[in-house]
């Protein structure tokens, strides 16, 4: 520590106190470099998304013979790329428009199931009062450790073959075939949300006062009253937060989809057929900068207009515990 | 070029029975407590009335009803996991003791072979870089992001760019990044940001996806890019939660923002902290998506998450997609040990 005096630096707002040169210069030093930090880490993790949009607009043999950066100096804007990736008939255009649909179809009611079923779920872990409570709350809660890929293999050959014990057919086989195929991955998607969702749901539900259930339950109102009337609309920030996850995770996902939704354009979500456009024309880049995009809209729009009860759902959902 | 809507109608008419399903099941599930109940409700207000007439106290609730209804509102949940998680996690355990068609037992040859076989130690290896560095790298930087642009001007803006990957999906980050990578010979003018950054700095263009250790390292870059900003919202609403009077008290005793950081900010989100490392080194150990959009597990870049799906689904290996399964089950067990330990610990301190 040097103890003689150092000038007053420009600036430096702490006078209280005993600054050292040395601190009062490092601390110069830190606005500086944070400001210069955050900014190079906003730009990194900016500019390959930009990148990529801004590419998405320029024509096919520019994209593949200068860089996007080259755009700015001769700008040249097409939609040729989005055209022809969304609704172009051939083999090797993307007919990304009917993958679209599948992904809306695979996504809708794969949130909704799991949001119905894991409410009443952990409306009844939170506030009906029955023996072994508490064990089927810590068995779910521990299902969430379970990787899906513990689940793949069986599950498509429960699809297949049903699931019989000594004999006993339990489920028969689905033997599904064209479009219905969605139900599976309808199926999967739901069995797979529901441990972190009930977590979720339950962490908000038990939340809500005592009193008031004690006071529904004295006016003669009966659980499912309670939960349609009383629980419902209080813990709708937590539906809505638990709905933008598993949209994003469904709308996102490619194991599921690959596996139980198969590659054709019948049932295929959108992220399956980029990943193709990807491994066998990965210099294509026309359509995967567009097919891209595409894929990315829907999460952006949803995230950004609902970003409020998504993150309050993330806080909720890891850091009480 | 004109795309026919009259073939997208049987997905149409699915979605609609799915929604339908989907009415009828909980629609009827929540009649059907309702109809049942009003029965109880009726039993019990007639108990109610014989004790308030008697003069006893009114009966405890609880007992056979509660059960009922407990039931009711428990069963499609615990039925679906039942039959999509638990029972197939049972038998994939079962398999991975059994041979490729799943008809003899093995014993632990598929355990032996995953550490024998010298590709498959890669896929461990190269898994174990992973879950070392994504959750480091991607804590640090959501860390040192969140202490800079707290209190900043424009902070919401500046957190909602590094926020917005989490909308990504895997395929589309790794599309995008796969471009920042893109690679043309050295005559040509590159078009990837990467080659051309290292051209202009007077370097040779390089297939940056091809040369292994490499290749991994920047796929891993995909990763973080993606998890940073969920440790960086959780870390930012953790800094945010800090007492005033404490950040006040330090400064009133002059302590510089690096003692600051060290001496009040860490500690102070320690147990957020924790919740992001664990939550960021589970996702990474089941890294699919982006190796296998990336480099299709090519250029020894494969981690078991992909390893497993090319064993089972394309090589029909069930025994062997299996055992790399549950070893990923079993590398996730010692993080929530770990996890849980800590929540018990903090319990007790609070």
């Amino acid at each position: 520590m040097t103890t003689t005096t150092p000038p007053v630096a420009a600036g430096a707002q702490n006078t209280s106190g005993r600054p050292t040169r040395a601190a009062r210069v490092r601390k110069r030093l830190n606005t500086h470099t944070a400001t210069l930090i955050a900014i190079v880490i906003a730009v990194v993790w900016t500019i390959p998304t930009f990148g990529l949009l801004v590419s998405s607009f320029r024509p096919e043999n520019q994209i593949k013979t200068t860089g996007w950066w080259t755009f700015f100096r001769e700008p040249e804007f097409t939609l040729q790329n989005y055209q022809e990736v969304l609704f172009g008939q051939s083999a090797s255009s993307g007919q990304l428009a009917s993958y679209f649909i599948n992904s809306l179809v695979i996504t809708l009611p794969a949130v909704l199931f799991p949001l119905a079923f894991a409410a009443l779920a952990a409306y009844a872990l939170a506030w009906i009062n029955f023996r072994g409570r508490d064990w089927v709350y810590i068995g779910i809660f521990a299902l969430q450790i379970v990787p899906l890929q513990m689940a793949l293999v069986p599950l498509l050959s429960f699809f297949s073959r049903g699931v019989s014990l000594g004999g006993v057919t339990l489920m028969p086989a689905w033997n599904l075939d064209g479009a219905q195929n969605f139900a599976q991955v309808w199926f999967a998607h739901t069995c797979f949300a529901l441990p972190f969702a009930v977590y979720l749901l339950h962490n908000f539900i038990s939340q809500l006062p005592k009193d008031l259930m004690e006071a529904a339950r004295v006016d003669g109102a009966t659980h499912p009253k309670i939960f349609r009337t009383i629980v419902l609309p209080l813990v709708a920030p937590a539906l809505a937060a638990f709905g933008i996850f598993q949209f994003l995770w469904v709308w996102n996902d490619l194991l599921v989809g690959l596996i139980f939704a198969g590659g054709s354009d019948v049932t295929a979500p959108l992220t399956v057929r980029l990943a193709e456009l990807a491994g066998t024309r990965g210099n294509e880049w026309q359509r995967l900068t567009a097919g891209a995009f595409v894929s990315i809209v829907v999460p952006l729009i949803v995230f950004l207009s609902l970003q409020r009860y998504f993150v309050r759902g993330l806080l909720a959902g890891s850091v009480k515990g | 070029m004109d795309f026919d809507f009259t073939e997208q109608s049987p997905k149409l008419m699915m979605l609609l029975w799915g929604l339908i399903a989907f009415a009828v099941v909980v629609g009827g599930l929540l009649v059907l407590l309702d109809a049942v109940p009003a029965f109880f409700a009726r039993r019990r207000e007639a108990r109610f009335a014989t004790a308030a007439a008697s003069g006893a106290p009114p009966p405890r609730q609880g007992g056979s009803q509660e059960g009922l209804f407990a039931t009711f509102f428990l069963l499609p949940a615990v039925l679906l996991l039942l039959i999509g998680l638990v029972v197939p996690a049972i038998r994939t355990t079962l398999l991975s003791f059994m041979d490729g068609g799943s008809q003899n037992w093995v014993g632990l040859d598929n355990y032996r072979w995953m550490f024998s076989d010298d590709s498959i130690v890669r896929v461990l290896i190269n898994t174990l870089v992973w879950v070392t560095l994504v959750p480091l790298v991607a804590t640090s930087i959501g860390l040192i992001y969140a202490v800079m642009v707290d209190k900043a001007r424009l902070e919401a803006v500046a957190k909602s760019l590094i926020f917005m990957p989490m909308a990504i999906s895997f395929v589309g980050a790794s599309i995008i990044w796969k471009f920042v990578y893109a690679f043309r010979s050295e005559e040509q003018e590159q078009i990837g940001l990467l080659n051309q950054i290292l051209v202009s700095l007077g370097g040779q263009p390089q297939q940056w996806l091809l040369d292994s250790p490499l290749n991994t390292l920047l796929l891993i870059v995909i990763m973080v890019w993606i998890q940073a900003g969920f440790a960086m919202v959780v870390l930012s609403a953790a800094i945010k939660a800090i007492p005033a009077d404490i950040v006040e008290a330090a400064r009133l005793d002059g302590v510089s923002p690096w003692q600051m950081f060290w001496q009040i900010t860490l500690p102070s989100i320690r147990p957020a902290l924790i919740v992001v490392v664990v939550t960021i080194s589970i996702a990474t150990l089941k890294v699919f998506d982006i190796v296998r959009t990336s480099t299709n597990g090519n250029y020894d870049t494969s981690v078991i998450a992909n390893e497993m799906y090319n064993q089972a689904f394309r090589y029909g290996q069930n025994g062997q997609g299996s055992a790399l399964a549950v070893f990923l089950f079993i590398l996730v067990i010692p993080i929530v040990i770990f996890q849980i330990r800590n929540l018990r610990q903090q319990r007790r301190e609070g």
